[in-house]
């Protein structure tokens, strides 16, 4: 049975379910979300501390093989508590200011990271999907945090709609996998002797089901309205946490349980990780909304990073783990910026027309966007840049040149639509004579920290990707 | 060495921190910004405790210590290629880590003075920090990678601080124009450090020089030759040097510390480090000699007619660099290195001098507009002053001797590195070429005459004679009053330059002064010093020769001293300068004009270009480029609304979406 | 081969006749009184007549979803009470964490008022303002 030391091989999935019980405790018997808050931060931080140091331990599974931990998984584990940690640090100053501050906000991030935590753990199917679900549907409540608001109501809706019905085709596929190889474990179904047509079903739904969470064209059609319609501390947990969550996971599977086959499901990423490029980022240049540009930018970047899934090498997953973290800190921040002007005028202020001559009026904030966003279009020395070069450069060296041609223009086309913002902030005069307030400092603080870590990883990669290397046997 | 290399990233980091203190403390505070003591000490330490660590490793370290490096971490790795932010200590950086430290810190406590009055005293001493940090990155830089970044670093310093007084456009002008002629040259630079990974297949100067070989003659040449472009650029030599007496309009210790002792001389520290890779080409070198001289005879003549203190020592600067890049294409790199460290202390005195000057009649225009006269004049103009020694006595009696020791008259530092120079110039005329050099060395000659010259004409008009503000103007009587020596602060760094610059030259007497008592001798400290370092030409010269040499340096100086001083002693300046200007009709002319070479390149290139773009480039921009940018962007917005329209919002054709994606997986899955 | 199926056919057959027969007999039968009421539908007790979209107590559906997780609960309980001493103290433990958990969430639910029938059912005091304060 499990002892102690297996115990401590998933502890900060532990430290987060107990959090999430306890918050909610905290909710119903004081209902103080100040209180909830703070025993939210002191978890994940915590959680965030054990995950940092798992990196450095050895890798290895437990529980019978249910589990996988060490190495890539605690890597995804620092990336979700990455995620959650600021969206937290940052949720409260803005549901604050936005009135929707209520304790439960914490208590269903914890069980979503929960959900993800188990996610990029897991080594079978059935605990993937587990996590999977616990992630999605604790997502769905929080994308209608905001009840009483149209928007928001609708998003939470259709995620639900369309996330059920992504979920029945992951599990169609998990069954089906099953009925081919007799196994849920990834090692056993890479291992299937016989592959016939239900194997390839079960791996062509199992594609379907990660799709959908990774929101890759045409299984994205949620996402801009999800992110648009959710609060926006929110959106930039959902962004961040489950996208990196999802595609360590998805690593997992097809490193583990579908190496063989990786000719086969090579090509169809590749087809959708062109298609996701080019709709995602078209459809980007088009939008005004910098939530709904946001959104599709993040759509955008889930085909950069296809590209390195589709390279299926080493190197390649290496690289994608390190995109994963250079997204993870920018995407934060940029949102963390969106809900911070945000908050002074409404739910409804983030037209880039809003943002004309903000850029003046707390230049830090508008310094810290312009981080953010040069960091995503891929310009050194921020860390987006080094997490392109790396996935690009491995696709390269497995022959997908075409790939990463439309890769590169699309990065080029996405400039215009991420400087259009910093354009508006800056470079326009002010219409409606808002006054910005100083956010607070904890809000800025860790706004700073992602834009020096940003920067940090742009100069000196070296030390993650060494790290990242070592779990993928690749030495740079 | 090894063990004492990792002192050499906090020399380099020292100055940063210094830096971002000041700088991030100075744009939070308002408080802060008023601690002018505070802010001027902690940036003179931030330059000093380097210094001393620097001098630490000095005393660590002797004439044939192997050059250890020390690497911070791998900066940039892409492919093969990597590039670490590594150092390299060796005898030639530390060399020159000494000068920037050493002459850096004095004028840092000299600036605290200089600026006390100045709003933006946090700013500029945030920059000059930022500057120093940039310059040991070019200096102690283990790869050219690095020595690029900081060769940038001290070009945006440099930019800033030109333009440090930003309101006046015509000093934001001069500031833009020096980053111009910069990028010209660093764009060469860039283009060479291309084509040395190119061949070379790395940036490491261990592996570049180790790498020689692997050139060919050709190669050699036109990558030197790029090489040199970058550095005419930085040290102000033709064709690029028209920006410096221009970069006078940043403030006194920025001259100073900048454009004279430190940042123009990185081109001939560049190339004394490739030293075994230029003097592969004979070609090469020779080209650098010919704009060394050139250099150094132009700017000669140019000072002879300048009024401008500061323009008359910058100019001045333009032609002692001319004289350092005619030691290098002499094969002198000891001697180049030389002329650098002794032309940091007395240039820096001169400098530091003049604007102890530029200060007092500041004072006085002050002055006298507090009493209500209305007497506008340029505080940097000769004409205006005259009988200074009596007012400024320490300023005088520093400024002379750093006269006499750029003049060259023994023992003071000036004359042993430009003896030397001159020497190594006649020795290259017994080799390849050898006719080209002595006509070099002629006009080296020349120029010394003309230096002693001119440096006496700048001291006399400004020092000796008659106060002339109150001959100028009839309301400006008894202004003498007004005028009062600098602070002590000021004035202390004067005389320890002073000092230095009659003492500095002794690090590099000439082995056969004392061999010709002695039989042989081994008393040039500084090229046993550089010894492994850099690769010298062999001096083949007799004894004799080289007395012959010496005395005849001497000679020529003393005749510029003696003719300055019959023409100008005795409030015979504008007087002297007419008579001058007469003899010599149109050339006076010419070198009054500066050759004209503004006029030239705004004739032959700025205006050509402004043409070209407003008739070609604007119309081909306009209609060509834009209108297909425009297409592009239309047609992407075209496209995307028409994607748009399948994201309607209803959930149907969402779902939609996602079966036909359902079907496609399959369908490739199932039917490969 | 064909043959083997005529049993499946007598069945059909069998069933077909069957229904038509009660049918028959129920008409031939049964007293015939009709009202409006026998002639509607039948739809669990509901009444089958007005608006499809009707409000319900929100408390219907918590009451209904309750439900469903404590019935699961059952189903994890049920094989683990078969054979749990097969199992060993571990999985009791774990069962023990489970029904923990469970009964937290029942704590939760208590507490927010869900059972409080006559209460306005669950609305906090924050998301009754307007959401968006306009500053």
């Amino acid at each position: 049975m499990e002892s102690a030391n297996e115990l401590l091989t998933i502890l900060p999935l532990i430290i987060i379910g107990a959090a999430g019980l306890f918050v909610m405790m905290l909710d119903a018997f004081t209902g103080s979300a100040r209180l909830a808050y703070l025993a939210t931060i002191l978890f994940s931080a915590a959680a965030l501390a054990v995950a940092v140091s798992d990196l450095f331990g050895p890798m290895g599974e437990s529980f019978h093989g249910l589990i996988t931990y060490g190495g890539t998984s605690s890597f995804g584990m620092v990336l979700v508590m990455t995620g959650t940690l600021f969206s937290v640090i940052l949720s409260r100053d803005y549901l604050e200011k936005t009135g929707m501050h209520i304790a439960e906000v914490y208590s269903m991030i914890l069980f979503a990271a929960f959900g993800m935590l188990l996610l990029v753990s897991s080594n079978n199917l059935v605990t993937l999907f587990l996590g999977i679900e616990t992630m999605s549907i604790s997502l769905y409540v929080l994308a209608g945090l905001v009840k009483n608001h149209k928007k928001s109501v609708e998003a939470a809706l259709k995620y639900f709609l369309l996330g059920a019905f992504a979920t029945g085709f992951l599990l169609y596929g998990i069954a089906l996998l099953y009925g081919a190889s007799g196994s849920t474990f990834l090692v056993d179904i890479a291992a299937t002797e016989d592959k016939g047509m239900i194997y390839w079903a079960g791996v062509g739904l199992l594609l379907v089901g990660f799709f959908f969470k990774i929101s890759a064209v045409p299984f994205h059609m949620w996402t801009p309205d999800v992110y648009q319609g959710a609060p926006t501390t929110i959106t930039a947990f959902m962004a961040t946490a489950s996208k990196a969550a999802a595609f360590v996971a998805f690593i997992l599977v097809l490193s583990r349980a579908l190496p063989d086959a990786r000719a086969d499901w090579s090509d169809v990423i590749w087809l959708f990780a062109l298609l996701t490029m080019v709709v995602g980022n078209i459809l980007a240049l088009v939008q005004d909304n910098v939530k709904r540009m946001l959104a599709y930018s993040s759509i955008a970047h889930a085909g950069y990073i296809m590209i390195g899934l589709a390279a299926g090498t080493d190197a390649a997953y290496s690289a994608v783990l390190f995109y994963l973290f250079a997204y993870t800190l920018m995407n934060i921040g940029a949102f963390g910026i969106v809900a911070y002007y945000e908050w002074h005028k409404g739910y409804d202020f983030t037209e880039v027309s809003n943002y004309s001559g903000l850029g003046f009026k707390q230049p830090i904030m508008g310094v810290l966007m312009s981080v953010f966003l040069f960091s995503m279009v891929g310009i050194p020395p921020f860390a987006g840049f080094i997490g392109k070069y790396r996935v690009f450069a491995a696709a390269v060296d497995e022959g997908l040149i075409s790939l990463v041609i439309v890769g590169v223009l699309a990065s080029a086309a996405s400039v215009y639509y991420y400087l259009r913002v910093l354009v508006h902030l800056f470079m326009k005069e002010s219409e409606n004579g808002i006054v910005l307030s100083r956010p607070g400092t904890l809000y800025t603080a860790s706004l700073l920290i992602l834009a020096a870590l940003t920067i940090f990883f742009g100069i000196n990669p070296g030390v993650l990707t060494d790290l990242l290397g070592s779990f993928w046997t690749v030495q740079y | 060495m090894d063990a004492y290399v990792h002192l050499v990233p906090w020399i380099v980091l020292i100055p940063l921190a210094g830096f971002l203190f000041n700088g991030l403390l100075g744009m939070a505070s308002g408080t802060f910004r008023e601690q002018k003591n505070l802010i001027g000490g902690v940036a003179t330490l931030a330059v000093f405790i380097p210094f001393l660590l620097a001098l630490w490793l000095f005393f660590a370290m002797s004439g044939d210590s192997d050059a250890a490096t020390v690497s911070l971490f791998t900066w940039i790795e892409a492919g093969s290629f990597t590039t670490d932010i590594g150092y390299r200590l060796d005898q030639l950086s530390l060399l020159m880590t000494l000068v920037v430290t050493g002459v850096g810190a004095l004028i840092h406590l000299y600036a605290i003075g200089y600026m006390a009055g100045d709003e933006g005293f946090w700013k500029f001493f945030a920059f000059m920090n930022l500057f120093i940090f940039a310059m040991l990155n070019l200096v102690l830089a283990d790869n050219m990678l690095l020595l690029f970044l900081g060769w940038e670093g001290v070009g945006l310093c440099s930019y800033l601080l030109i333009g440090f007084w930003y309101t006046d456009m015509a000093k934001s002008d001069a500031a833009k124009k020096a980053f111009m002629y910069n990028r010209v040259g660093d764009f060469a630079f860039l283009i060479a450090m291309f084509m040395i990974f190119q061949i070379v297949g790395s940036l490491r100067f261990e592996d570049i020089l180790s790498g020689t070989g692997l050139f060919t003659t050709d190669q050699v040449f036109i990558i030197g030759l790029l090489i040199l472009i970058g550095a005419t650029g930085k040290s102000a030599q033709i064709p690029l040097f028209v920006w410096l007496p221009d970069a006078m309009a940043g403030p006194t210790p920025v001259s100073a510390l900048i454009h004279a002792a430190t940042m123009v001389t990185s081109g001939i520290y560049v190339i004394s480090r490739l030293s075994p890779f230029f003097m592969q080409s004979p070609e090469l070198m020779l080209f650098v000699a010919v704009i060394g001289a050139f250099t150094a005879v132009v700017a000669a003549t140019i000072a002879l007619t300048k009024y401008d203190i500061k323009a008359v020592l910058a100019y001045s600067t333009v032609s002692q660099l001319g004289f350092m890049f005619l030691a290098l294409g002499s094969g002198a790199y000891v001697a180049a290195m030389f002329h650098v460290v002794t032309h940091a202390f007395f240039k820096a005195c001169l400098f530091l001098g003049s604007g102890s000057v530029i200060h007092a009649m500041h004072h006085v225009e002050h002055k006298l507009h507090e009493e209500g006269k209305h007497v506008h004049f340029d505080a940097q103009d000769m004409r205006y002053m005259g009988g200074l020694r009596k007012y400024l006595p320490h300023t005088y009696k520093t400024f002379l001797i750093a006269t006499i020791a750029i003049a060259g008259i023994p023992p003071l530092a000036g004359f042993f590195s430009k003896d030397e120079i001159l020497v190594m110039t006649f020795n290259a005329g017994m080799g390849t070429y050898g006719a080209v050099y002595i006509g070099l060395w002629a006009i080296a000659l020349i120029t010394a005459f003309m230096t002693a010259f001119y440096m006496f004409r700048l001291t006399l008009g400004t020092f000796h004679g008659e106060f002339r503000l109150p001959q100028k103007f009839s309301e400006a009587k008894g202004a003498e009053e007004h005028l009062h020596e600098s602070p002590v602060t000021m004035t202390s760094v004067l005389w320890v330059l002073a000092a230095l610059s009659i003492v500095g030259g002794f690090i590099g007497i000439p082995n056969f002064v004392v061999a010709t008592f002695t039989g042989t001798a081994d008393v040039n400290l500084l090229s046993n010093w550089l010894d492994r370092t850099t690769m010298d030409a062999d001096l083949t010269l007799s004894k004799l020769v080289e007395w012959f040499l010496l005395f005849g340096s001497v000679l020529v100086a003393a005749a510029g001293i003696f003719v300055a001083y019959r023409l100008y002693e005795g409030d015979q300046l504008e007087a002297s300068d007419a008579r001058i200007s007469e003899r010599f009709g149109a050339m006076y002319q010419v070198w009054s004009d500066k050759y004209k070479i503004d006029e030239i390149y705004e004739g032959a290139i700025v205006r050509p270009t402004v043409r070209f773009s407003e008739r070609v480039l604007d119309v081909f921009d306009k209609k060509g480029i834009d209108g297909f940018v425009n297409f592009i962007a239309a047609a992407v917005r075209f496209t995307g609304g028409v994607v748009r329209y399948f994201q309607t919002g209803m959930i149907q054709s969402y779902a939609y979406g996602i079966v036909l994606g359902v079907i496609l997986v399959i369908y490739m899955l199932l039917f490969r | 081969m064909l043959e083997q199926y005529i049993p499946v056919l007598l069945l059909v057959a069998l069933a077909v006749v069957t229904a038509m027969a009660f049918i028959v007999l129920s008409r031939l039968l049964g007293p015939q009184r009709p009202a409006s009421n026998k002639l509607g539908a039948y739809e669990s007790g509901m009444d089958p007549v007005g608006q499809a979209r009707d409000r319900y107590s929100v408390s219907f559906y918590i009451i209904a979803m309750e439900f469903i997780v404590f019935d699961l609960e059952v189903i994890f309980i049920y094989p683990f009470a078969v054979r749990f001493q097969e199992f060993g103290a571990g999985t009791f433990w774990a069962m023990m964490l489970f029904i923990f958990i469970l009964f937290l969430g029942l704590v939760y639910t208590l507490k927010k008022g869900s059972f409080d029938w006559t209460a306005v059912p669950l609305q906090d005091e924050q998301s009754q303002e307007s959401s968006y304060k306009i500053s």
